[in-house]
């Protein structure tokens, strides 16, 4: 089936399989960010912006993106760097496997939160799931980001 | 995963039902529990160009579109001035943000999930389901229903004046409840809904007046009432006596919640 969409500014049109998932089509585009991680829909690997909206890529179809708008941590290059640097700076990363899906939905919470609490981000990563650092560096590196942002501005 | 050889986005609820019709044609909502699946379908069809996706709100009732997303009923005001933040509290523990914002509220009442947080607050309110050919049904009927090849175009809650409490008990965050609970009380009567028994959500109703009077030992008489009333059994989540002692602790809490809110209102 046809599918046409915006990826990362870019307009794609293409045939696909009708039962093709997101992930499979952004990481066909080389959105390697995108990772497949516990594809039950449960640990946030794989969280793309759907129309400005964070989503689980491995449970939405490509064809659900027909005239809509994709966003991946590849269309995000600056934003994105930046805000990596201070989770590195924490040491949060480690293996780094879980970092793009966080990255990304931690941009999704500013945009919708500029001014988050310590429970608001919580609350709004609970489904990014991380299995070497416990979470408490990711928060000191957000806070971190918040202070940065505060000052810059 | 769910495979399939065709997929519609229907352009009509007619068309959508039609198609429905064949049993090896299925309607997706937000699709994340279905993709678990290993069923192979000939065509899925997709209603979200219906315009399903949308909360009407009015003086006297909420008509919420079968293809609202949870996230969408998490934020919208009017559902958590009436619930009195049950609603937000009910939802905000299912996986994460990106989740909520695929998941629909259709998928989730069609499923009558036994794991269902969703189903069991809607229980707990005056919710009816609104079905293409079946009319409107109350939603404790088509919670205890069988599976039909009908299609849910909305969920109307009506809004009778109340006071709404909800909690949860899960093993790990984000994980699915060992057990779910909401309490109502509207205009004096008083119902607990009980989901993740782990079977589909059901609805106790205080016929006996238990806790017309509000008070902490009416609430612990509610309680018990309650617990004696539903059947539990266990699961790999949480054993049957486990579960029947969240019952009463459950049901007592969403009681003492609702002592409070009735007093700051």
């Amino acid at each position: 089936m046809k599918i046409s969409l915006i990826l990362n500014n870019k307009k794609i049109t293409e045939d696909i399989e009708p039962d093709m998932l997101l992930i499979d089509f952004v990481r066909s585009h080389d959105c390697f960010s995108v990772k497949r991680g516990c594809e039950t829909s449960n640990c946030g690997l794989c969280t793309v912006f759907l129309d400005d909206k964070p989503v689980l890529s491995c449970s939405v179809l490509a064809l659900r993106a027909n005239g809509r708008k994709v966003t991946t941590l590849e269309g995000i290059g600056s934003e994105a760097e930046e805000f990596a640097a201070f989770i590195a700076d924490q040491g949060a990363e480690q293996c780094g496997f879980c970092n793009p899906g966080f990255v990304m939905n931690t941009i999704a919470l500013l945009s919708e939160n500029p001014h988050p609490d310590d429970e608001e981000i919580k609350s709004y990563l609970a489904g990014n799931l991380c299995r070497c650092s416990g979470y408490e560096g990711q928060l000191r590196g957000i806070k971190e980001y918040l202070k940065w942002r505060e000052k810059k501005s | 995963m769910i495979t399939f050889s065709e997929y519609k986005a229907a352009e009509t609820l007619e068309e959508a039902w039609q198609l429905n019709q064949k049993k090896n044609n299925v309607v997706i909502g937000g699709m994340l529990w279905m993709k678990m699946s290993k069923k192979r379908y000939n065509t899925v069809i997709d209603l979200s160009g219906l315009g399903l996706d949308k909360i009407e709100e009015t003086d006297t009732q909420f008509r919420i579109g079968s293809m609202v997303t949870l996230r969408s009923l998490e934020n919208h005001e009017g559902l958590e001035k009436y619930t009195c933040g049950a609603m937000k509290e009910s939802l905000k523990h299912i996986v994460g943000v990106q989740f909520r914002n695929s998941a629909t509220l259709g998928g989730s009442i069609y499923g009558r999930y036994g794991f269902s947080d969703v189903l069991t607050i809607f229980m707990a309110m005056d919710s009816y389901v609104e079905l293409y050919k079946g009319g409107v049904v109350p939603l404790a009927e088509y919670a205890a229903s069988k599976y039909d090849r009908d299609i849910i175009v909305s969920v109307i809650v009506k809004k009778t004046p109340g006071v709404f409490a909800y909690e949860s008990v899960r093993n790990s965050s984000t994980d699915f409840p060992a057990l779910t609970c909401c309490v109502s009380r509207m205009d004096g009567k008083v119902k607990a809904a009980i989901g993740a028994r782990p079977m589909r959500a059901v609805n106790v109703l205080d016929n006996e007046n238990l806790f017309a009077n509000m008070t902490s030992e009416n609430a612990e008489k509610f309680a018990q009432y309650v617990q004696s009333k539903v059947s539990v059994s266990g699961n790999v989540r949480a054993g049957k006596e486990y579960r029947e002692h969240l019952v009463k602790v459950l049901v007592k809490r969403c009681c003492l919640e609702i002592m409070e809110k009735e007093e700051q209102k």
